[in-house]
């Protein structure tokens, strides 16, 4: 059930941000402080999100080396300008086939 | 629309309308198909089918959507994955701020709108020229990869709860190399970017085994902090 709370408010507030951006004058991203922070807040955030979702398991640090295997092949599918789809199912890829090794 | 278009300034009107509709096709199809790894990756992290379908419906912007699935694999608190998801989707008000001017929608329009204010409509929309074009990219891009994200999503979450072990194929790396492809470009801006990411990386990593799943993510935003706090002299 709480789940289902999660999902809903995770819901709610992203729309609420949405629509507040349509909403607030525009004023506000005169001050290039602002500019810069809002910009590097996702920066932040994806960052943290790939090395958490990387290297930890809950609260236990763990070194995966099929899915960091596979996370490398999604860099350089990046460096290959690789669309969107193609960088995940290179990492999937690359992840399932080591762990088919015994990796 | 016109039988004859004679006006060379309406032909060329014309011409980066269609232009803009083809961009919007090729990202809102190209991008919705992600869908599959969303899906895949929701049920992976314990998520029902019907949970992953919905937040696709509502949330509809895939950085939180992935964020949220991702806590509540690692058996994080879901009230830091839910703020953690929501602040993600912040960047999602800076778009419409931009937009505002040239979508120019009042009333019921606005509500619906606001719903595709996300990194790939505010993208296509964007790199149009003149207003009529970045108003058409904007509603292809959001319709189609509105229709293929909820569609694809469904297929990817069927399909995941059918299978025996998502890990043996790889799924639990979807998560991780989503966020690295949307970080990526980002990179890109410079010497503040880089060390901003660097930051966070260290400060999430170094706070894991000490907070509950979905904290370090957030207190990882901290490292922004220093944009904000530099004075006026940078600009």
């Amino acid at each position: 059930m709480s789940v289902w709370i999660a999902v809903l408010a995770t819901g709610l507030g992203c729309y609420a941000l949405k629509l507040s951006g349509l909403v607030i004058p525009q004023r506000v991203l005169d001050d290039p402080r602002v500019r810069r922070f809002t910009g590097l807040v996702p920066v932040a955030l994806l960052t943290a999100l790939t090395a958490v979702q990387a290297l930890a398991d809950g609260r236990s640090l763990e070194f995966d080396a099929a899915r960091l295997a596979g996370l490398g092949a999604a860099v350089a599918a990046l460096a290959l300008r690789a669309p969107f789809l193609v960088v995940l199912i290179a990492a999937a890829a690359v992840t399932a086939g080591l762990r088919l090794l015994g990796l | 629309m016109h039988d004859q278009v004679i006006d060379p300034a309406a032909a060329r009107d014309e011409r980066a309308r269609a232009a803009a509709v083809r961009d919007g096709l090729s990202v809102g199809i190209a991008v919705g198909v992600s869908g599959l790894a969303f899906g895949a990756a929701a049920v992976t992290a314990g998520l029902t089918v019907a949970q992953a379908c919905v937040l696709s419906l509502l949330t509809f912007t895939g950085a939180s959507q992935f964020a949220l699935a991702g806590v509540i694999g690692g058996g994080g608190g879901l009230v830091a994955g839910t703020l953690g998801a929501v602040l993600l989707g912040g960047r999602n008000a800076l778009y419409g701020l931009r937009l505002a001017g040239t979508l120019g929608v009042r009333g019921w329009r606005r509500l619906l709108t606001a719903q595709a204010v996300i990194d790939e409509t505010a993208a296509v929309a964007t790199a149009q020229h003149g207003r009529a074009a970045a108003r058409a990219g904007f509603y292809t891009t959001a319709i189609s990869l509105y229709l293929a994200w909820n569609a694809t999503t469904l297929l990817g979450a069927a399909g995941t709860a059918r299978l025996g072990d998502p890990d043996a194929i790889g799924l639990d790396v979807l998560g991780p190399a989503a966020f690295l492809a949307l970080l990526w470009p980002r990179l890109t801006g410079g010497g503040d970017a880089v060390r901003t990411a660097l930051a966070a990386a260290v400060i999430a990593v170094a706070a894991t085994p000490l907070l509950p799943p979905g904290v370090p993510v957030m207190l990882a935003a901290v490292a922004a902090l220093p944009a904000l706090l530099r004075g006026r002299a940078a600009s």
